[in-house]
């Protein structure tokens, strides 16, 4: 009886081989798991994108949970997510700071104007130093931070009322409940 | 004479295509080690590319880090560790040797005990073959 030997083997490689791709083309290569959820947020005081007087940090917002949303107006899902965060400032829900990236002032401050506001404050990172301590690599992404600073969630790509609704607001729940 | 042009300007295309603009070390040892820091450091952006090869703005972004590390005196593996702080091991294309990356590294080492495994079994059988038949192996070599 040859089949054991002859067909197992190849049977068997064949099967750790699905499995390996099973697990691996599942995974979106784009999304890069963020080291520095459950640590603090990463500090910083910048430029106010509106007032260039004006500095703004994590510190404006001690003791409270908050959102920092990297966006730049070269970033077409900085566009898509925009109603979204809209919606999230109308509802008072959390303040959201900005981070505008690698960006132009003029163009920020246009794009502001024409298509609202969500944001409580933005700090202006034109050279994007600020945005490799947050291991930022591309525009959009969101962070929630909580009350006692530590950083909560990331979500990379455009956000949606659904997204928000499911891996956001949860946890600024429990946060609020339990604190 | 026009090949030659063009061989010489093939050997030197690598050379004109390297993106890093930025000022070279007056130490040619800390030249030598911000080069081999940044070939060692994974675009984020473009996934397979180092930070030495992309044209990505977050990859200048990385080389001018680097650069200011290496300036304030840090270590390669400080280095190392700042950037896996902020963007994890994905950064690094010589990933640490950690529980999850065991099965990794062991790989080539598996893989050659796996073919080692195979070539015993082919020997074996083959022996076999020509103890039971010496004439077996003549008439047609190639059957494995």
């Amino acid at each position: 009886m040859k089949f054991p030997v002859r067909f197992l083997v190849p049977a068997l490689a064949f099967a750790v081989l699905v499995g390996f791709f099973v697990v691996g083309l599942r995974q979106d290569p784009g999304q890069i798991p963020s080291p520095l959820i459950g640590k603090p947020a990463p500090g910083f005081s910048l430029e106010s994108l509106g007032d260039p007087g004006w500095k703004v940090g994590p510190t404006d917002f001690a003791g409270r949970a908050w959102v920092l949303n990297v966006w730049a107006t070269w970033c077409v899902g900085c566009r898509q997510e925009h109603e979204a965060l809209l919606a999230i400032a109308r509802d008072n829900q959390v303040p959201i700071m900005g981070l505008n990236w690698r960006d132009d002032r003029a163009l920020a401050l246009r794009w502001l104007t024409e298509l609202g506001n969500p944001y409580a404050s933005v700090a202006f990172d034109p050279e994007g130093r600020t945005a490799i301590d947050w291991g930022v690599y591309g525009a959009p992404e969101t962070f929630l931070i909580g009350a006692d600073g530590i950083v909560l969630r990331k979500h990379i790509g455009a956000l949606t009322a659904d997204i928000w609704q499911q891996d956001f607001v949860p946890l600024l729940q429990a946060g609020a409940g339990g604190g | 004479m026009r090949v030659l042009i063009l061989a010489v300007a093939l050997c030197l295309s690598p050379i004109a295509g390297a993106v890093d603009s930025g000022q070279r070390f007056e130490d040619p040892a800390a030249q030598a080690r911000y080069e081999q820091l940044i070939r060692d450091l994974r675009c984020l952006v473009c996934q397979n590319e180092s930070i030495a090869d992309s044209n990505a703005p977050l990859a200048s972004d990385l080389r001018r880090e680097v650069r200011v590390l290496i300036t304030e005196g840090r270590s390669d593996a400080e280095i190392r560790t700042f950037l896996t702080d902020r963007y994890g091991d994905f950064v690094l294309y010589r990933p640490p040797l950690r529980p999850r990356t065991w099965l990794l590294w062991s790989a080539p080492v598996l893989f050659l005990l796996g073919a080692l495994g195979v070539v015993a079994v082919i020997v074996a059988r083959r022996a076999r073959a020509a103890r039971a038949d010496p004439h077996a192996l003549d008439e047609e070599p190639e059957r494995p």
